[in-house]
């Protein structure tokens, strides 16, 4: 059959002006360091620096704390929610209307396809802020009581894999109910919340009530441990929320966690399959594997395993891997040198395991971090790869004969972030949903958000929801 | 009361033990321990509950959660009250027990009674209701179906007031178990008498042995062991005194991810209870299927 072969359409980046260094944004400006160092944020797809950033130390740090305890005494704390409302609702306005501009800074610093970013990222990182504005006036109908407070100063750090949309997930949320932050974003994606300190002085946002302090760990810890913050919110890994949780422990400081994910995409014999085949394509390679809630687990009934197998295997032959800010790439690049080698790590360890490697054949550029779209068959419950996340393109496809046996398959992780299933049956989808221990129970879809929507895990996926009305709980005392 | 030669009845005592999967063992390490009134007169030996008291206790409440949980708010909300139908019963052993205990004049421990009796009732009406008023309907913008539930955590440890020897029970173990939790609870350590009375309550309240599960014993020894046991969910402090004790519990139950409710400085356990101890220990699952045809 002939393939027409796609032209380049690349995206330009022109609509970004990327500054050659950045500072802190405290108190409403850029100011430089007092006790930290600088460090480079690449473009993972060409290995280019794009700017020197500043790793802010504990005096930043402590500096950044007391602008936002001071703008939430002074001014956030007392302000009407209505205020609040419009301030939130600025904000939206201005990502709407900056969104190209931030879709493309946001490819450029992650890796992740401008198609992405251009028709999930950014239209959902305006939705939130618009969502929670309007919930700002009304916190006393969200079931928290009439009058729910809020907690004062919430330091938040939050990941690289979707750095604009955490910020707008954890910013909102806090902003709405009163609280005001200090928020670190992943020191390898810095760019797009440094762009976002620009957007709150262009919507006169008071100064302090959002502080961005870049860096690696060490601002993370100096920011999550500061005795001046009464609410901490984490979204990366298990082990460091499980650091966290054990350092706050007798501080009486609240705490919310979205963690890891090892999720189990489950596909029923009677499923759709040209869709469940999207599903399984969509769970594990949005964003390069790059999610907490990628579908990693393909459970697959043993009656449509070689059908299901084939077509799988001819879409990801059709995936399109390479330059992030081409509009025809289907899959980026992965975001560092230190992801990279943890997933070819647990590839290898797959391998030498016994489980079976199969790699959709695709070209990929010299230069940058990539890793091609790779499932692995004859994976068993005791292989690291299906037990373990990964958090690359990397898919381990299990089997199993009943229903009672997908659950047990599907349950069986200290996990329990999401999971989705396939099949036309109505009341099978109920009888799974019910069954599935996970926060997100994703039928015939998958990777699917909405700030209306509660997101997060159970076990030792972490702790509090994220969206909706469940969403306002973490950020109000009751 | 005389007998027929004139002398004084020798009452029957009873033996307290522990309650675990619905039965009444004794520790099985052997151990007891003096347990006295407020005026430090002898009333009766307790168990001395072990690190294998609790795993075995542990293990009783994850089988028995998954059944439990599976029961409709109906059933859960009738057995709950069926607690308090066989508690009214049992008033005066338990006023007499509590004010023993609390050191309480007798109608002021009648007055605690009636409260634990009260809350069971208030409790058991939550089971078929939670998901309407913590669950929700979302409106997402785009073609889903979307919708958001309130699921059992699972297994809840729990540390019972000493303040409050029966009604701070009753409401630390009725909200963990009203959703579909299963729970061990540590009674209070110098006051366990009335929680092995309420065993007896449970027990013949068709609540399904292993629902919940009572030690008695020493919180220092044992909730160490329930804080870092990978088969609980949640951990619930509200008898635990000491802060450093209390930190010490908190780092633990963070090598699973407990969800982990602190203690309150001076709990007030006849106060309207509200949604906080119900909601801690209570997951939200949100379900997403597309609108089409």
């Amino acid at each position: 059959m002939a393939v027409f072969e796609y032209a380049p359409a690349p995206e330009s980046r022109a609509v970004v002006d990327i500054a050659s260094h950045y500072g802190l944004f405290i108190g409403g400006e850029f100011v430089e360091s007092e006790d930290g160092k600088p460090f480079k944020s690449v473009n993972p797809a060409t290995e280019e620096v794009l700017a020197e950033v500043t790793g802010a130390g504990p005096r930043d740090v402590d500096r950044a704390v007391r602008a936002a305890r001071a703008a939430y005494e002074k001014v956030w704390g007392p302000m009407s929610g209505a205020d609040r409302a419009k301030y939130l609702y600025r904000i939206a306005r201005i990502v709407q209307e900056r969104s190209r501009e931030l879709a493309v800074l946001e490819s450029l610093d992650n890796g992740k396809p401008i198609r992405e970013s251009r028709d999930v990222d950014l239209p959902l990182v305006a939705a939130w802020f618009f969502s929670y504005a309007g919930w700002a006036d009304k916190l006393g109908y969200a079931g928290f009581g009439p009058d729910p407070r809020p907690l004062g100063v919430a330091a938040q750090v939050i990941p690289w894999n979707f750095p604009l949309l955490m910020l707008a997930w954890k910013i909102a949320t806090a902003l709405a109910c009163g609280n005001t932050v200090v928020l670190k974003p992943a020191e390898t994606t810095p760019l797009t919340a440094l762009a976002f300190a620009d957007i709150c002085r262009q919507a006169e946002l008071p100064a302090g009530v959002v502080n961005i302090v870049t860096g690696a760990g060490g601002t993370g810890q100096a920011l999550v441990s500061h005795g001046g913050v009464d609410k901490v919110a984490f979204t990366g890994s298990t082990e460091v929320g499980r650091q966290i949780a054990g350092s706050l422990a007798g501080t009486g400081r609240r705490l919310t966690l979205e963690l890891g994910g090892k999720a189990a995409n489950v596909v029923f014999e009677d499923a759709p399959l040209d869709q469940a085949v999207e599903g399984i394509v969509n769970g594990i390679f949005f964003n390069q594997g790059q999610v907490c809630c990628a579908g990693s687990r393909l459970l697959v009934q043993e009656s449509v395993y070689d059908e299901v197998l084939g077509r799988l295997k001819r879409r990801m032959a059709t995936l399109r891997v390479g330059d992030p800010l081409d509009k025809n790439t289907d899959v980026g690049a992965i975001n560092s040198p230190a992801q990279l080698a943890r997933i070819r790590e647990l590839s290898e360890v797959g391998e030498a395991e016994g489980a079976e490697r199969w790699s959709a054949p695709c070209a990929m550029p010299e230069r940058g971090y990539w890793f091609p779209p790779t499932l692995f068959t004859g994976v068993t419950q005791a292989h690291r790869i299906a037990r373990e996340e990964i958090f690359g393109p990397v898919l381990s496809v299990l089997t199993f004969r009943t229903p009672a046996e997908a659950v047990d398959k599907a349950n069986n992780t200290p996990y329990g972030l999401s999971a989705g299933v396939w099949t036309e049956k109505g009341s099978r989808i109920l009888w799974m949903a019910q069954r599935l221990r996970a926060g997100v129970v994703w039928a015939n879809t998958f990777n699917k958000f909405d700030p209306a929507s509660p997101f997060g895990g159970y076990k030792e996926s972490g702790y509090g929801r994220e969206g909706g009305r469940h969403g306002l709980e973490a950020y109000l005392a009751h | 009361m005389p007998t027929d030669n004139g002398s004084e009845r020798v009452e029957v005592r009873k033996a307290y033990k522990l309650y675990i999967g619905g039965a009444f063992p004794r520790s099985e390490s052997g151990r007891s321990y003096p347990v006295s009134d407020a005026r430090g007169r002898f009333l009766a030996n307790a168990a001395l509950a072990s690190r294998k008291d609790a795993r075995d206790a542990v293990a009783a409440a994850y089988k028995a959660w998954p059944g439990w949980s599976a029961r409709t708010g109906y059933n859960r909300d009738q057995i709950l009250y069926r607690i308090a139908e066989m508690l009214e019963g049992r008033r005066d052993q338990f006023a007499a027990e509590v004010a023993a205990a609390e050191g309480l004049s007798r109608a002021r421990a009648a007055a605690q009674v009636s409260a634990a009796i009260d809350r069971w009732v208030w409790y058991a009406g939550w089971a078929d209701k939670l998901a309407q008023v913590l669950g929700a309907g979302n409106q997402v913008s785009g073609p889903f179906f979307n919708f958001s539930v309130p699921e059992p955590a699972g297994v809840v440890a729990a540390v019972a007031p000493r303040s409050s020897s029966l009604l701070g029970l009753v409401s630390v173990v009725a909200p963990v178990i009203v959703a579909g939790n299963a729970c061990v609870v540590l009674a209070a350590e110098d006051r366990p008498l009335p929680a092995v009375s309420l065993a007896e309550v449970l027990a013949t309240s068709d609540l399904p042995g292993g629902v919940v599960n009572i030690l008695t014993g020493a919180v220092a020894e044992v909730a160490p062991w329930l804080a870092s046991h990978f088969d609980v969910h949640g951990l619930d402090l509200a008898g635990v005194e000491d802060p450093a004790l209390a930190a010490d519990l908190e780092r633990a139950a963070a090598g699973n991810l407990k969800r982990v409710l602190l203690p309150e400085r001076e709990p007030d356990w006849t106060a309207d209870p509200g949604l906080t101890r119900m909601r801690a220990f209570l997951e939200i699952k949100t379900v997403w299927h597309p609108v089409g045809i």
